[in-house]
């Protein structure tokens, strides 16, 4: 399956990224192939609302199932769940080391968004 | 005329200078006073104003009809605001991003959207005396403010002059409150913080074609790098306020400026002419 991991850099060694809908891109990966591209997310690191709603758009498109991600606001959140996306918040460290424990099953899927709408904005 | 007064920083005195400004001009001809600050509206208890008017205020937000709908996503792609989303099958509305433009109604080409309406609050209008009185309360957890100071400005009769007391910050409220005024009238206080501010409000209203004029307000508490801004920038500097207890003393006891000191009524009449007279020689701005 496809799942898209939010990134402040370009490639598997990048730090996941804590915002959602301001990432700077969506490192999508294939768990079955261990395939991945860059999806940049340049247009909504600035956007005055509804970042986290066009994101989430992105993302879904991209056919990812899952997210892995710092933190995700309230309207990303119910963004992805009208997609049936599901959302795992509090992931860290490198790229590759979200995807492991994903993999690993040790990444829990948020039950909701775990910060306030704008977060991602000028902190 | 149509003169606004904002400022940039909050607290430094727009409301104090628009209160006696407005009960300055009374002596010139007729007034009316728009408190465009609908977060936080202050002015009335300066201008105690017999309200006679209340007006729900609304914007028009976008509702899906789901059996009409093609999710062609046109919508989605059309909002500015990003208020749509489309996601496979599903039509998701954030009516609280909404700015009520109806594009996506308008455009839809299975004439699936329909319009609702979402109250964002309430004008008010009275008289305050021989002057005419308008402001607005925004509904509490409401954030778009521009729909009703658009509303309150609505009210605007043929006065011969218009006050309008902007809300604090350089951004889309101010904007709405200022963009089709004759003068902007810029209070600042000469601090660092105050200075900051300024700069970002000058650089507004320059953007905006507006003319501006600065009231130092609290004048001596600080340094002079306010002055020296305005100096190189040619924006004249029409009034200083010096700082003195007294007056914050009559500000909290709800009293304008030039009623509990009568000497400040002749300075705020000829801030008064100087504004006008700015105004209408400079009108290439």
């Amino acid at each position: 399956m496809k799942i898209a991991i939010t990134t402040s850099g370009d490639n598997l060694d990048a730090p996941v990224d804590p915002r959602f809908g301001r990432a700077k891109a969506f490192l999508v990966y294939d768990t079955d192939s261990a395939e991945w591209s860059l999806v940049d997310n340049a247009q909504n690191v600035n956007a005055a609302q509804g970042a986290g709603i066009q994101s989430a758009t992105t993302v879904v498109n991209t056919g990812a199932e899952a997210v892995l991600t710092g933190n995700c606001g309230p309207r990303a959140f119910a963004t992805l769940s009208a997609a049936n996306v599901k959302i795992y918040s509090g992931a860290a460290g490198s790229v590759q080391e979200a995807i492991d424990k994903f993999k690993a099953g040790e990444l829990k899927a948020s039950g909701g968004s775990n910060v306030d709408a704008h977060f991602g904005m000028g902190m | 005329m149509k003169i606004a007064v904002a400022s940039g920083k909050g607290g430094t005195g727009k409301t104090t200078v628009a209160t006696s400004l407005a009960l300055a001009l009374e002596a010139a001809g007729t007034v009316e006073f728009f408190d465009c600050d609908v977060e936080e509206p202050n002015a009335h208890l300066f201008l105690n104003p017999d309200i006679e008017e209340r007006t729900p205020v609304s914007l028009p937000v976008p509702v899906v009809d789901k059996e009409k709908c093609t999710h062609c996503g046109l919508c989605a792609k059309v909002c500015e605001f990003n208020a749509m989303a489309v996601i496979k099958d599903t039509v998701l509305v954030f009516p609280e991003l909404c700015h009520g433009c109806t594009a996506c109604w308008v455009l839809c080409p299975a004439d699936a959207i329909g319009q609702e309406q979402r109250e964002v609050g309430v004008a008010e209008s009275g008289r305050a005396g021989t002057m005419a009185f308008h402001h607005g309360w925004l509904r509490i957890g409401e954030a778009m403010s521009p729909p009703l100071i658009r509303a309150v400005k609505a009210k605007a009769g043929n006065t011969d002059f218009a006050v309008y007391d902007a809300p604090p910050g350089t951004s889309c409220p101010v904007v709405e409150t200022v963009r089709d005024v004759d003068a902007v009238v810029l209070v600042t206080e000469p601090t660092p913080f105050g200075l900051n501010d300024l700069v970002l409000a000058a650089d507004m209203v320059a953007a905006l074609g507006k003319l501006a004029g600065v009231v130092v307000n609290r004048a001596g508490i600080g340094d002079d790098e306010v002055t020296k801004f305005c100096a190189a920038r040619n924006i004249p500097i029409l009034l200083e306020i010096p700082f003195d207890r007294r007056i914050a003393e009559a500000y909290s006891r709800g009293e304008p400026l030039v009623t509990a000191f009568p000497d400040y009524r002749a300075k705020f009449e000829a801030l008064g002419e100087a504004v006008q007279k700015i105004a209408t020689v400079d009108t290439g701005c």
